[in-house]
């Protein structure tokens, strides 16, 4: 019975799976490989900007696509690597590296952090001064010392020789 | 006093910045990324024009006049939603709207402008998307207002709301003497 009903829906899902199966085949999208290698090393560096969080080398979006076809002719020009960036930025911004250099508008974006933990490592320490003080753990007096040693010396058997 | 001060206001007092970050950034659209092709020439494009194929509009024959360039597509959802406003807004006469037809079937264009309005005086057809790279673009609609020296002064990502056109386009135009 449980077979009967499982059968039709395992057909059509292998044939689903068959019928998808080309097209998820990576296409070579040109006949040299080590140029494919140059292409996706310069798309690693570009962030999609359909889909924020992916690079432009992972990416599906058909920009993305498009934009992999530009750095693949720009490669095949002649032109290097910092000229395929420098064309992207200019079109796109800083936001398409997502190694955005170090300027004026980015300093709060490289520096902040930084600040942000110095800031938090010093109030930390002067917390942690502050309850030192509070519970009272100054350091002995001459004569709180001397009190000390008296007591210890008074050797009713704690060890010493 | 002052313990009470710092144990409890200065944490609440922190708490309250964050809690203000964290509005302003639920209120930003994440999409919206400040293009770096303000205040700079727009690029030059020579395209055909989607109604005669055979005759070509360049950035050029434009220059000297203040203009907007609508990014749009026959299958692109949003542009559905900004194109009455422009159907609209073109029926004024104020400035000349081109449209950049991007990645599209001319057939498909054509018909969809007969269904929905023309509110461009020419449209030329980017169906490769290559001046669509040029002009930043990423998010179809998109919208350029150009102003007579050929210099890009405002760009909207995404559908032009009454908003938009009423706070910012119209008094960009009044500005740039359209």
């Amino acid at each position: 019975m449980l077979r009967k009903l499982l059968l039709p829906w395992l057909v059509t899902v292998l044939a689903l799976f068959a019928a998808g199966a080309p097209a998820k085949e990576a296409v070579p999208a040109s006949a040299d490989p080590a140029l494919e290698v140059r292409v996706l090393a310069v798309a690693e560096e570009l962030r999609c900007l359909v889909c924020q969080n992916e690079t432009i080398a992972a990416s599906q979006a058909d920009l993305a696509v498009d934009l992999r076809q530009q750095i693949r002719q720009k490669l095949q020009a002649g032109q290097s690597r910092q000229e395929i960036v420098d064309f992207m930025v200019a079109r796109y911004g800083d936001f398409v590296l997502y190694r955005p250099p170090l300027k004026a508008t980015t300093l709060l974006l490289w520096v902040g952090p930084f600040v942000l933990l110095g800031s938090a490592a010093l109030l930390l320490l002067l917390h942690i001064r502050r309850r030192r003080l509070d519970a009272g753990l100054q350091p002995w007096s001459a004569e709180q010392a001397q009190r000390a040693r008296a007591l210890l010396d008074d050797g009713s058997g704690t060890g010493n020789p | 006093m002052k313990k009470v001060l710092l144990r409890y206001l200065l944490p609440l007092l922190l708490f309250a910045v964050l809690v203000g970050f964290l509005a302003r950034g639920l209120s930003l659209n994440p999409r919206e990324i400040p293009s770096p092709l303000i205040d700079k020439p727009a690029p030059a494009f020579s395209l055909p024009t989607l109604d005669a194929p055979e005759q070509q509009l360049s950035a050029q024959d434009l220059r000297g006049k203040v203009w907007i360039l609508n990014v749009w597509a026959s299958w692109c959802v949003a542009c559905r939603i900004e194109h009455p406003l422009l159907v609209e807004f073109s029926k004024t006469g104020s400035v000349p709207i081109y449209g950049l037809n991007y990645k599209d079937k001319r057939e498909d264009a054509i018909g969809w402008l007969n269904k929905f309005g023309n509110p461009y005086t020419r449209s030329v057809s980017d169906s490769k998307g290559l001046v669509g790279i040029d002009f930043g673009v990423y998010g179809v609609p998109e919208t350029f207002v150009i102003d007579k020296s050929g210099v890009i002064r405002f760009k909207q990502i995404g559908p032009v709301t009454p908003e938009v056109l009423r706070d910012d386009i119209l008094p960009l135009l009044r500005k740039l003497g359209a």
